[in-house]
């Protein structure tokens, strides 16, 4: 039976969760150097393009289709086969799309770790690649009835699945691909700050699509998620900024890479946890992934617009405040502050396994391309810019 | 009086600024420049086809100074500025016939 109301509603958020891969885009563009700016931008596009392509052909199959092993879904959907127009609540071909947009998006994230030195062709295989060994599966274990959900461990919006894949993902990747030429040498200035800002605009507003949106319903879950959505975003915002401070200026830059960390660790979490506890699980995502961003930069790595330390780091602690602050009051589970050790440490396993998970496959993928085809431009290239040698357009700003 | 006039490679500038800056060089004017030189940019191979990326982003620095201080800058130029590649840019040094100072009366 279909709910209009429901239907429509998914309809609206699987709207705005597209609009984030831009965002991301426009996130990441603005901090690379200025003859990069278009690449980064259409790193995203052409991510959420393959995807899309993908997850239509055999992506949704395998994420969703009946569970072999806990670990991978069946083929019985290949080219959307059995996914109708009926449903139960709203349409399977719209929740088949819904999750089709955060598949796009978390390939996009993960171009941060192959910045401004990625070949096109080969980010085009490796994407591919990627989304269908490392995003599928997770998605089956989280949502498509894998070990993790029989275990029980909750991830609300996608906090492993999204999250710790695609930040676990632009580490591995980066280790593979190499430093950028001049890393750590020469001062590599962000080409447009605003550019940033209006990026991490589209992603918070898109956000709300992310994290409601995954109630599948329009109902009361649904706008708990969209208030601790929003004030887990502006605590980080406010802790990694207020963190900087101590150490220098507060940028924009610190501010609005906050609050990308208070969305991401509410993600998993924002049908389970009231508005309080929002605030310190927002709060400690910015001073958190403040610190993993310090960290890389002093271990020299050039994982370069930080989707690890954001991300990565920010959906680990994501996926173990769940198992703290998770309330029977909204969904009928306690977390550990009520008492229930379990759930905590059902949170920790997941998180782990999606980590480690990640971060080799990730990795093997990268070098298997890396050995094949080659994962990277050619110096000139890359001195040149991949605005000019991968699209031959350029950006005067 | 002489004018150094150096057109670099944009991401040497921090390096040289510092250097001039650390030997008391402290007046500079710095524009973003694109240019080419002998070696016509830079070719790029694509598949058999050559694209050629014919003028690149550069810095181009001046600095105004007395003769006897024109070799110092000349020199921390030459070597903060050096990769040893090419498109490491050129140096011109003119002579400077007046110089006044627009706060002056």
């Amino acid at each position: 039976m279909i709910d209009s109301g429901d239907t429509a509603f998914i309809i609206i958020c699987t709207a705005m969760v597209m609009l984030m891969t831009p965002g991301v885009g426009l996130f990441y563009a603005g901090m690379v150097r200025r003859k990069s700016v278009i690449s980064m931008i259409t790193l995203a596009f052409v991510a959420f393009a393959v995807v899309s392509i993908q997850w239509v052909l055999f992506g949704y199959s395998l994420a969703f289709g009946p569970d072999i092993a806990g670990f991978i879904g069946g083929l019985d959907h290949v080219g959307l086969a059995g996914v109708g127009l009926d449903g139960d609540g709203i349409p399977d071909i719209l929740f088949m799309v819904f999750q089709l947009v955060f598949a796009g998006l978390t390939l996009a994230i993960l171009t941060s770790g192959i910045a401004e030195r990625v070949k096109l062709s080969a980010f085009i295989v490796f994407g591919l690649l990627w989304t269908t060994l490392v995003y599928d599966p997770l998605a089956h274990w989280a949502w498509g009835g894998g070990w993790a959900s029989q275990l029980g461990a909750l991830d609300f919006a996608g906090g492993t699945v999204v999250h710790i894949s695609s930040g676990f993902g632009a580490l591995a990747a980066a280790l593979v691909v190499g430093k950028r030429l001049g890393f750590g040498q020469e001062t590599m200035e962000p080409a447009n700050i605003p550019l940033t800002l209006l990026g991490g605009a589209l992603l918070w507003f898109g956000w709300f699509g992310f994290n409601a949106g995954s109630e599948l319903a329009a109902d009361g879950i649904a706008a708990n998620a969209f208030t601790v959505t929003c004030v887990a975003a502006s605590a980080g915002a406010l802790a990694w900024m207020g963190a900087s401070w101590i150490k220098g200026k507060p940028s924009s830059l610190g501010m609005i890479s906050g609050a990308i960390a208070g969305l991401v660790a509410i993600t998993p979490a924002c049908g389970f946890v009231d508005t309080m506890s929002a605030i310190v699980i927002g709060a400690v995502a910015g001073v958190l992934c403040y610190a993993a961003l310090l960290f890389r930069l002093k271990k020299g790595l050039d994982e370069s617009l930080d989707a690890w330390a954001i991300h990565g780091v920010g959906g680990f602690w994501g996926a173990i405040a769940t198992g703290i602050f998770a309330t029977a009051a909204i969904c009928g589970v306690d977390g550990l502050i009520y008492g229930n050790v379990d759930q905590f440490v059902i949170q920790l396993i997941d998180a782990v396994v999606a980590v480690l998970y990640a971060f080799v496959v990730t990795y093997v993928l990268a070098m298997l391309v890396e050995k094949t085809i080659g994962l990277r431009v050619e110096e000139d290239e890359e001195y040149v810019g991949l605005d000019i040698a991968q699209h031959g357009e350029s950006v005067r700003m | 009086m002489k004018k150094i006039e150096a057109v670099i490679r944009p991401e040497k500038l921090e390096k040289v600024s510092e250097a001039l800056l650390d030997k008391g060089h402290h007046a500079m004017t710095v524009t973003e420049v694109r240019g080419r030189g002998a070696q016509r940019g830079i070719a790029l191979q694509f598949r058999g086809k050559e694209i050629l990326v014919d003028l690149i982003p550069k810095v181009k620095i001046e600095v105004v100074t007395e003769d006897e201080k024109t070799d110092e800058i000349v020199d921390i130029i030459k070597t903060y500025a050096h990769t040893g590649k090419n498109g490491d840019g050129k140096i011109f040094i003119y002579d400077i016939e007046k110089c006044l100072s627009v706060r002056d009366d």
